[in-house]
């Protein structure tokens, strides 16, 4: 007895150290998990940011122009239609030929391809904005185009051509060593449409574009989402047909977001006639998708107020429309704007039901109302990242940090109003 | 634009009942005993003046396109119609360009059918506006006309208050019959063109279609088995990262991580899970996909520049928070009598967790990796980015694969023609994708919901 006893003393002290290592090792793999995952979340926003935060910034080439009156055949009186029309293009190239003297024709074309298409609108603003410049030499930052912008970005200090040939690399320098060539903030990228061009191509369009899709979910959503809550927590009775209600929601939950896009082209845009590419039906979409959220979360705010209050309000002669209205929704609210919020985040990122429905269509204009055609965010992302042009690739990661901000001034928001407004009972 | 005037025109409606209810209201107080307050009252007038206009309003406008365009179908030019409804379809759209004045080459044949749908849309306007304010006044004289103070108003507002707070949550089951509706709809005129079975079990899957009936060799092939097979290795893939790694996070967060650690780990892996998917896809596309490729050169594998593995990794990276946060709360919901029971015998806690809770807790991470399945192969814009576009049927994890949401999202975008297989593909991948992820739901929440009951 006593020596069983003592070898099974001995069996467990010889495999204690063995089951140690065990427990360490266990240990580390959570540990190792966490820091995995942690680190997945640096890499990738430092490469977007790497890539990215460059985007922000764009070449210019400081140039005194004079402004031809003869040559773009235009006075200080033309009307603002001659004003529009006026060669501009023309005067670049002309000032481009006439100070780096290019030898042949395609030395020539070579060099205006390296000012920006986008650059004759900057002097026609000019001119049209203040006529009396005409006859004198302004001085302008001229926009350069994207490949210039990519070479003095990456390649210039390692010495490189890029996608330069020898020649543009050769003005290219002689510029920078005058100190006209530099890059400066990149005003475009936040106030201009999408553009062919990578360097005119702006988020401004795909902002206004979200805001309104934004704007009309929230407008249906959140009111549609706190009577269900309401109805569901304080009205509906323990039936069947409320049991499949909620069923119904837990499911639309998980449901893969890519269906409300097959509902929206197949119900709101063959059936109802809704314009496709227009916030008005993203925003429809997204009601549907994020109604689930914004429900879940109402219910639980409404959960959380005590049943005391409810109780006292009845007894005070109350019916349960004004319990619900005038003391139960009031404490329930900063809860399911929370929710709501949290639901406006994960409408804001979404991109894969907006494609079906048409805002894919490449939209140069801003839009101005919810039925006018737009783009948003995460699409003009994943429109950008399918162009070749390396500028592209920085646009995208730019917009990527556009739309991440937005997401995180969002989710401070919320967590800031539940800090703030939540009540603990 | 008549239509936010009449909107308007309504809210000023709205605003008088309500005023003039509850004036009337009071001035009945001073001779007898009102059953509700003076605003209900109002709130009743003003219910009934503006809440038919407002169902009339949502109804027409559903409506009148749909027969407005029948009714310019009949003046379309004979050769057209005769032609189909794809060419009815663009002769309708093309003659509300021209009724817009839009900048388009004028077609003399489409002339009738535009003055006659310029003619439409006037009359549309006119007897829409009027109906609606017709409606509007007649409420506001019937309600006000029966304005005693007998009315319980109180009742009366709160049961209609109580009928839109159902409607508002029977959305979420339209919802559902929307979804179902729609892709049952496309896909049942899908298989009346290609052979369920054909679709179901077939190897080979290219949705081109002819473009005209003389044309030979591209008839198109509906043979989804490569779809599935893509989307199952994916799916494995991810799962391969997601389980494991989010497993062993969350036993680390709740059994080992002090609630220091826990307060600022929780939060910033569930940080990856608000990043969206569209970023994912940049970064698999753009930074993973390359640095396998420049990988499998250096020990000589053959990696395809969109291949499964890049996808797949990035997607296991997006449901580590999903499966993490899920096991976290079911292994928390353990009850801590099992632990020290364990701890009693002698267990380590790394015993403890292995035979002890993750035992207890199985039927709940089985449900949170059933979710985070349902997940993964609903996922769209990561493999649309990074997988890519080819119908391989392989388990290479190398060579590049489609997925069911990559083919919807590539047949739905661009062109639709409502009346080609391609298109009606699209809707029949839709259902089968709906009914998967459907099941994997109903089961998981189930079993998740059962387990809690079994401890609570």
């Amino acid at each position: 007895m006593t020596d069983q006893s003592l070898s099974t003393r001995v069996k467990v002290e010889r495999s204690m150290a063995r089951r140690r290592r065990a427990e360490t090792r266990f240990r580390l793999y959570g540990m190792a998990s966490i820091l995995f995952g942690l680190l997945c979340l640096v890499v990738l926003f430092g490469n977007i940011l790497s890539k990215g935060l460059s985007a922000f910034e764009q070449t210019v080439l400081t140039t005194d122009i004079y402004l031809d009156k003869d040559f773009l055949g235009l006075s200080r009186q033309s009307p603002e239609s001659e004003l529009l029309n006026g060669d501009y293009e023309g005067l670049i190239k002309e000032y481009l030929k006439e100070s780096m003297q290019p030898s042949g024709r395609s030395e020539r074309r070579d060099l205006y391809s390296m000012v920006s298409v986008g650059a004759h609108w900057q002097l026609q603003q000019l001119v049209v904005n203040n006529p009396n410049l005409l006859g004198d030499t302004v001085t302008v930052e001229l926009i350069m185009d994207d490949e210039i912008d990519q070479w003095l970005k990456h390649d210039h200090e390692k010495g490189r051509h890029g996608r330069l040939s020898e020649k543009q690399t050769e003005w290219a320098q002689q510029w920078l060593d005058e100190g006209r060539l530099k890059t400066r903030f990149n005003v475009s990228f936040f106030t201009n449409g999408d553009s062919r061009e990578p360097e005119l191509a702006g988020v401004h369009g795909a902002i206004m574009g979200t805001f309104l899709t934004l704007l009309v979910t929230f407008a249906l959503s959140f009111p549609i989402g706190v009577a269900a809550a309401i109805y569901l927590e304080e009205f509906a009775p323990k039936n069947r047909i409320t049991e499949i209600v909620e069923i119904n929601i837990n499911n639309l939950a998980a449901v893969p977001s890519i269906t409300f896009g097959l509902l929206g082209l197949a119900i709101f845009i063959n059936i109802f006639g809704v314009a496709r590419s227009t916030p008005l039906i993203g925003g429809l979409v997204l009601t549907l998708m994020t109604l689930p959220t914004i429900i879940i979360s109402g219910r639980a705010a409404i959960k959380a107020v005590p049943p005391s209050i409810r109780e006292a309000a009845l007894g005070l002669g109350a019916s349960r429309m004004q319990v619900v209205f005038h003391h139960v929704l009031p404490l329930a609210l900063p809860g399911m704007l929370t929710g709501t919020i949290i639901g406006m985040a994960q409408a804001l990122g979404e991109t894969a039901p907006l494609l079906m429905i048409g805002m894919i269509a490449f939209v140069v204009d801003v839009p101005g109302f919810i039925n006018d055609p737009a783009t948003v965010l995460p699409v003009q992302i994943f429109l950008w990242s399918d162009s070749p042009e390396q500028a592209f690739t920085e646009r995208t990661s730019g917009a990527i940090i556009v739309l991440l901000a937005f997401l995180v001034v969002m989710n401070t928001a919320a967590v800031m109003l539940r800090r703030r407004l939540e009540r603990r009972w | 634009m008549t239509f936010s005037y009449l909107l308007l025109i309504l809210a000023v409606f709205c605003i008088a009942a309500f005023l003039i209810g509850k004036g009337r209201a009071r001035t009945m107080a001073s001779t007898s005993t009102l059953s509700s307050l003076p605003s209900h009252y109002g709130s009743m007038l003003a219910l009934w003046t503006c809440l038919p206009p407002l169902l009339l309003m949502l109804i027409w406008g559903l409506v009148d396109d749909p027969v407005i365009d029948s009714l310019v179908t009949a003046n379309l030019p004979a050769a057209v119609v005769e032609h189909g409804s794809t060419a009815v379809q663009l002769a309708i759209s093309k003659v509300h360009n021209l009724a817009n004045g839009a900048d388009l080459q004028d077609d003399p044949t489409l002339a009738p059918a535009v003055l006659h749908l310029v003619e439409l849309q006037a009359r549309n306007q006119l007897i829409s506006s009027g109906v609606i304010i017709a409606l509007a006044l007649a409420g506001f004289a019937l309600t006000l006309g029966r304005l005693v103070p007998q009315r319980n108003a109180r009742n009366e507002v709160e049961g209609i208050i109580k009928g839109l707070l159902f409607a508002s949550s029977g959305i979420a089951v339209l919802t559902t019959i929307g979804i179902l509706s729609s892709v049952l709809f496309e896909a049942w005129q899908f298989f009346g063109k290609v052979n369920v079975f054909d679709f179901l079990f077939g190897t080979v899957w290219s949705p081109q279609v002819a473009l005209r009936a003389d044309q030979s060799g591209s008839s198109g092939s509906f043979g989804a088995i490569p779809l599935f097979t893509g989307t199952l290795l994916i799916s494995v893939i991810a799962m391969a990262i997601a389980v494991p790694i989010g497993l062993m996070a969350a036993i680390y967060l709740s059994e080992y991580a002090t609630p220091r650690i826990r307060n600022y780990a929780k939060p910033a892996l569930e940080i990856l899970a608000g990043i969206p998917t569209v970023v994912y896809g940049f970064f698999a596309a753009l930074t993973v996909a390359p640095i396998l490729r420049d990988a499998g050169a250096g020990i000589g594998l053959d990696v395809s520049s969109e291949s499964a593995m890049a996808a797949g990794l990035v997607m296991g990276v997006m449901i580590i928070p999903f499966v993490s946060s899920l096991s976290d709360d079911v292994i928390n919901s353990v009850p801590q009598s099992l632990r020290d029971g364990s701890y009693g015998l002698g267990a380590t806690r790394s015993e403890t967790i292995r035979q002890v809770v993750l035992p207890a807790a199985l039927p709940g991470i089985v449900g949170a990796v059933m979710l985070a399945v349902s997940r993964a192969i609903g996922e769209t814009m990561i493999v649309a980015m990074a997988a890519g576009l080819a119908a391989n049927l392989t388990a290479n994890p190398l060579e590049s694969v489609t997925t069911v949401t990559v083919q919807i999202v590539t047949l739905l975008v661009g062109d639709q023609e409502f009346d080609s297989p391609k298109t009606l593909a699209a809707f029949a991948l839709g259902l089968v994708l709906f009914l998967v992820t459907l099941c994997l739901n109903f089961v998981a929440l189930k079993v998740v919901q059962k387990y809690r009951e079994q401890y609570d």
